[in-house]
């Protein structure tokens, strides 16, 4: 749709900007402030100019956390994206069942993240719980506590399962907008069901995919409270992803200046990869239209 | 129950030729679609199963089903203020973001939709990029800020905080439908002698229903779900269910029989909007834009 030049719909996003500006740069001023100075106490600070960025980049300490960090993300895309895709390609299209399947799916997604935090903690525990249990049984150690390797698959099968519909349901969307004659035409070329899958849904699903890969990374990256009630970030930092980390240094150490100057760098992490994503998802949004 | 997926598979299969490589896609398509769901329904039904024991039972035994069932656990939440004025004060507060959110939204995702103006670009990227923002990078300054200003412990802060992330969201979503909405619709309108603010109500606003509907149920599901930052900003006067649940572990040792009904009763608000906009679901999806 071609669109009118007209600056005073300035007028028209004005509350948006100024509710959002409220909540959002203030506070990052706040942010800012704490991470080129230093206090003692009593609202008094000082210039410490970039000190805090270089102790925070000298640190093991951050790497080993942004380490962590890549490494779930990149677990979780791996899982979900293509375990989406597969329920969502096995889902009715239309119906009571279908319906059925659309609030199940959609029922994790409902859930306050810390009590699908509890669900899993307790579903995972040796003496309570159902998962650790039936491991038990089998003979595997499964301790969240202490071992590693338990407590970072709970992690992962848990975000697995808490965030994986929401891949499906952006999938099963893209599906349906995708016209019953794309389908009679593939036929009529007696396509095999994967060159169905190759050539005429994934085109249509890149849109949407990208959209997926987006909120499941961004999301992953910022993910503090379903981890930090499981695990607690241990056992020891096997599982103290970047969030819980900050907020470890920041209301547990009170360390506000490190604190700040981690969370700039992550803001702006953050900040690259949208934009970038963004730049794509804006030029797909554009060759569909002159197509 | 069993029938509808039969008969849609029964067409499926002969469109496809009613081949047996036809029938045993078919039977994977199933597994894989059924075996999800159980695998989404497992733990919950642990929740479930937990919260109508009793903390000797929980402990001890391990039983698929209760052996004594109780409602002891969920009279316990019921029957004391501390425990469901928590779902209250979540419950206001939710409300509370989402008329904010969709209210303020509206306007602006109509210019975003029908108008090119300096910086509209830069400005919609920079909303976005409020839907990244790590709540935990926010939570101590919000705190400063809400304490400074005399907001803290109310439920207008955590409101207000929450339009961080549900106001870029709900303009997007809004943006999407709006922009499915042909323009000579609103230049018909005004040549009708319509003013702005009467088009946008009477007609307009009719026209996005589904869209407004989407976008209030994303600011409700990402208002309802977040707890970090309602922890954050409240204490004594707005206790968040959140606060209450971590109460349990302190008292008297873990309480999990009251723990796990707690749980339960989080999901059933969340469970109840699903089932009112199950249809539209898909739809704002299929836009895009959550």
């Amino acid at each position: 749709m071609e669109k009118t030049q007209n600056n005073r719909a300035w007028f028209m996003v004005l509350p948006v900007l100024v509710l959002v500006a409220f909540s959002a740069i203030i506070p990052l001023m706040t942010v800012v402030n704490y991470a080129f100075n230093d206090t003692f106490g009593n609202n008094v600070f000082f210039w410490v100019g970039l000190e805090w960025f270089e102790e925070m980049l000298g640190s093991d300490r951050m790497w080993e956390a942004l380490m962590r960090q890549l490494i779930f993300s990149a677990a979780i895309l791996a899982i979900e994206v293509p375990l989406g895709i597969a329920v969502a390609l096995s889902m009715p299209k239309k119906g009571l069942w279908a319906s059925i399947c659309l609030v199940l799916l959609a029922l994790p997604l409902l859930i306050p993240w810390n009590v699908v935090g509890t669900i899993w903690q307790v579903f995972a525990r040796v003496d309570i719980g159902l998962l650790g249990n039936t491991l038990a049984e089998f003979g595997i150690d499964f301790n969240l506590g202490q071992n590693a390797g338990a407590a970072w698959a709970t992690v992962i099968l848990m975000d697995v399962w808490h965030w994986t519909s929401l891949v499906v349901l952006l999938a099963y969307a893209g599906l349906q907008s995708i016209p019953e004659a794309y389908y009679q035409a593939a036929r009529i070329d007696q396509a095999s069901r994967w060159a169905v899958f190759r050539h005429v849904e994934l085109p249509k699903l890149k849109g949407v995919l990208l959209i997926a890969v987006l909120l499941r990374f961004m999301d992953s990256f910022m993910i503090y409270t379903e981890p930090f009630v499981v695990t607690g970030g241990g056992p020891g930092s096997a599982t103290t992803f970047l969030s819980i980390d900050l907020v470890k240094m920041a209301l547990g150490q009170f360390d506000l200046g490190p604190a700040a100057a981690f969370s700039i760098m992550y803001f702006l992490v953050i900040l690259l990869v949208s934009w970038a994503f963004y730049t794509i998802m804006v030029n797909l949004d554009r060759e569909e239209r002159t197509e | 129950m069993t029938d509808i997926p039969a008969t849609a598979a029964a067409g499926r299969a002969s469109r496809a030729g009613g081949t047996d490589m036809a029938g045993l896609r078919r039977l994977v398509s199933y597994a894989v679609l059924i075996g999800y769901l159980l695998f989404l329904l497992v733990p919950i039904y642990w929740l479930v199963n937990m919260s109508f024991k009793g903390n000797l039972e929980i402990l001890n035994t391990m039983t698929l089903l209760p052996a004594d069932p109780t409602l002891a656990n969920y009279a316990r939440i019921l029957g004391d203020p501390t425990w469901y004025m928590g779902y209250v004060n979540s419950l206001i507060y939710v409300v509370m973001n989402t008329v904010i959110s969709v209210t303020v939204a509206l306007p602006a995702a109509y210019a975003f939709s029908r108008y090119s103006f300096i910086g509209d670009k830069h400005l919609f990227f920079w909303l976005l990029t409020n839907r990244m923002a790590p709540p935990a990078v926010f939570a101590l300054p919000f705190f400063q800020l809400y304490s400074s200003i005399g907001l803290f412990d109310t439920h207008i802060a955590v409101a207000l905080a929450h339009c961080l992330f549900n106001v870029p969201l709900a303009v997007w979503i809004l943006e999407g439908f709006m922009r499915g909405v042909p323009k000579e619709i609103d230049e018909t309108a005004y040549i009708d002698g319509y003013s702005w603010g009467r088009f946008f109500v009477r007609i307009f606003m009719p026209l996005i229903s589904s869209g407004i509907g989407v976008a209030a149920f994303f600011c409700f599901m990402f208002s309802w779900v977040d707890l970090l930052l309602s922890r954050t900003l409240t204490s004594v006067e707005v206790k968040t269910i959140g606060v209450a649940m971590t109460r349990t572990s302190s008292a008297t040792g873990l309480d999990y029989g009251t723990l796990a009904a707690a749980g339960v009763l989080t999901i059933v608000p969340g469970a109840l909007v699903i089932w009112f906009v199950r249809n539209y679901i898909a739809k704002g999806f299929a836009l895009g834009r959550v």
